[in-house]
């Protein structure tokens, strides 16, 4: 690790082909994974995936270029305030559906909300919740990559 | 031998996810290094997480996406279609694994800028427990 | 020490293994875990959430709480690994 470290130091890591390649993929990692996410109804998918996916697109960028650039396009603040409300929209909808008066995580309740079919709001709920796992997977993630491959310090990546 | 053979080739995948599993298990408790013993307990949970999977298997089932009017309309028949449960709860397998497995890796890191080493025999020296 | 490892793994397996005969068969329709609950879920799941899909269904519908938690734990796991390693000022 101090070697490859060593290397990303004396400018070897950077490549041009490499760098290249990760930008003009980066947009299309991050385009499927929001697919994932919203298409998770209907196809294979769900906030899991989706946020595994849009945060291996930042870990790509950490890892092409090196660990500030990546903090620089999604910096630490923003992450743990994404972090904490993704698990917060979870919990908050639960919470919600429980003071409208209805059962905890029960999302038919929500229609006193928005008069829609209680059935659609289930579908909807569901999405909504999706919604929530991706945002904080997506950060976790990322900063699981952050303090792993610096070691903690956040400043030289692998 | 004739039943012997008929019972392995009923249940091989099981016979395959008991092998996976005790790699792992030795991995565990044989190995010295911490991460081959993570890497062992990875091995351990990608057998578990097959076995469930493959408990949800039907012969000839389909994935368990349906057609929507086809299913509201209750023309879904229950054979057809693997049984979504086993996915679910390996779902949640699979991201705890993930989550074990970095909170490891962070503690491994700390051991290791500790005490200069992974085996655990050097550690335990170094702690003064051997 | 490794003999006594190899011994109780291959201990282990053979309990095990011994274990597997009174396990269903392999994509038997009519084994136990597939006939409990999870026809009621290949039926009803549809008609009760509108969501095809009957993964995300059961995950975000029948098993919120415990999607909730899984959640929780990812996120612990992300505190966890913060308060380990990182030794920034930012």
């Amino acid at each position: 690790m101090k070697s490859l470290q060593a290397l990303a130091q004396n400018g070897g890591g950077d490549n041009l082909i490499l760098q290249t390649t990760i930008r003009l993929t980066v947009p299309f990692i991050q385009l499927f994974g929001l697919y994932v996410i919203v298409h998770g109804h209907y196809s294979p998918g769900g906030g899991f995936q989706g946020g595994v996916l849009l945060g291996a697109a930042f870990i790509l960028i950490a890892l092409g270029y090196d660990l500030p650039t990546s903090k620089r396009y999604f910096p630490v603040r923003t992450n743990a305030i994404l972090a904490n409300s993704g698990a917060l929209i979870f919990a908050g909808i639960a919470t919600l559906c429980a003071l409208l008066g209805g059962y905890f995580l029960d999302y038919s309740i929500l229609t006193r909300l928005l008069p829609i079919d209680p059935i659609e709001w289930r579908s909807l709920g569901i999405f909504l919740v999706e919604v929530g796992v991706g945002l904080g997977v997506m950060c976790i993630m990322l900063s699981l990559y952050w303090d792993m491959a610096s070691g903690g310090q956040m400043e030289e990546g692998l | 031998m004739e039943s012997m053979l008929g019972v392995v080739v009923a249940k091989y995948n099981y016979w395959l996810y008991v092998v996976l599993m005790m790699i792992g298990f030795y991995a565990m408790i044989g190995k010295r290094n911490l991460v081959k013993k993570l890497l062992g307990m990875n091995i351990f949970q990608t057998a578990i997480i097959l076995f469930f999977v493959s408990m949800g298997a039907k012969r000839g089932g389909g994935i368990p996406i349906l057609d929507k009017e086809a299913a509201l309309a209750g023309a879904v028949k229950v054979a057809e279609v693997v049984n979504p449960l086993p996915h679910v709860l390996m779902l949640t397998a699979i991201v705890v694994s993930v989550s074990v497995t970095g909170v490891a890796l962070a503690v491994l890191q700390r051991i290791y800028k500790e005490y200069g080493t992974l085996e655990e025999d050097e550690i335990l020296d170094k702690i003064g427990r051997s | 020490m490794k003999t006594l490892a190899l011994l109780a793994t291959i201990l282990t397996g053979a309990i095990l293994l011994y274990g597997t005969a009174d396990f269903a068969p392999w994509g038997d329709p009519e084994s136990p875990p597939n006939r409990h609950l999870s026809t009621y879920y290949i039926e009803q799941a549809v008609k009760e959430t509108h969501v095809p899909n009957l993964v995300t269904a059961l995950l975000g519908d029948y098993r919120g709480y415990d999607t909730m938690f899984e959640l929780v734990v990812i996120y612990c796991a992300g505190m966890g690994v913060i308060a380990v390693l990182r030794r920034s000022d930012s």
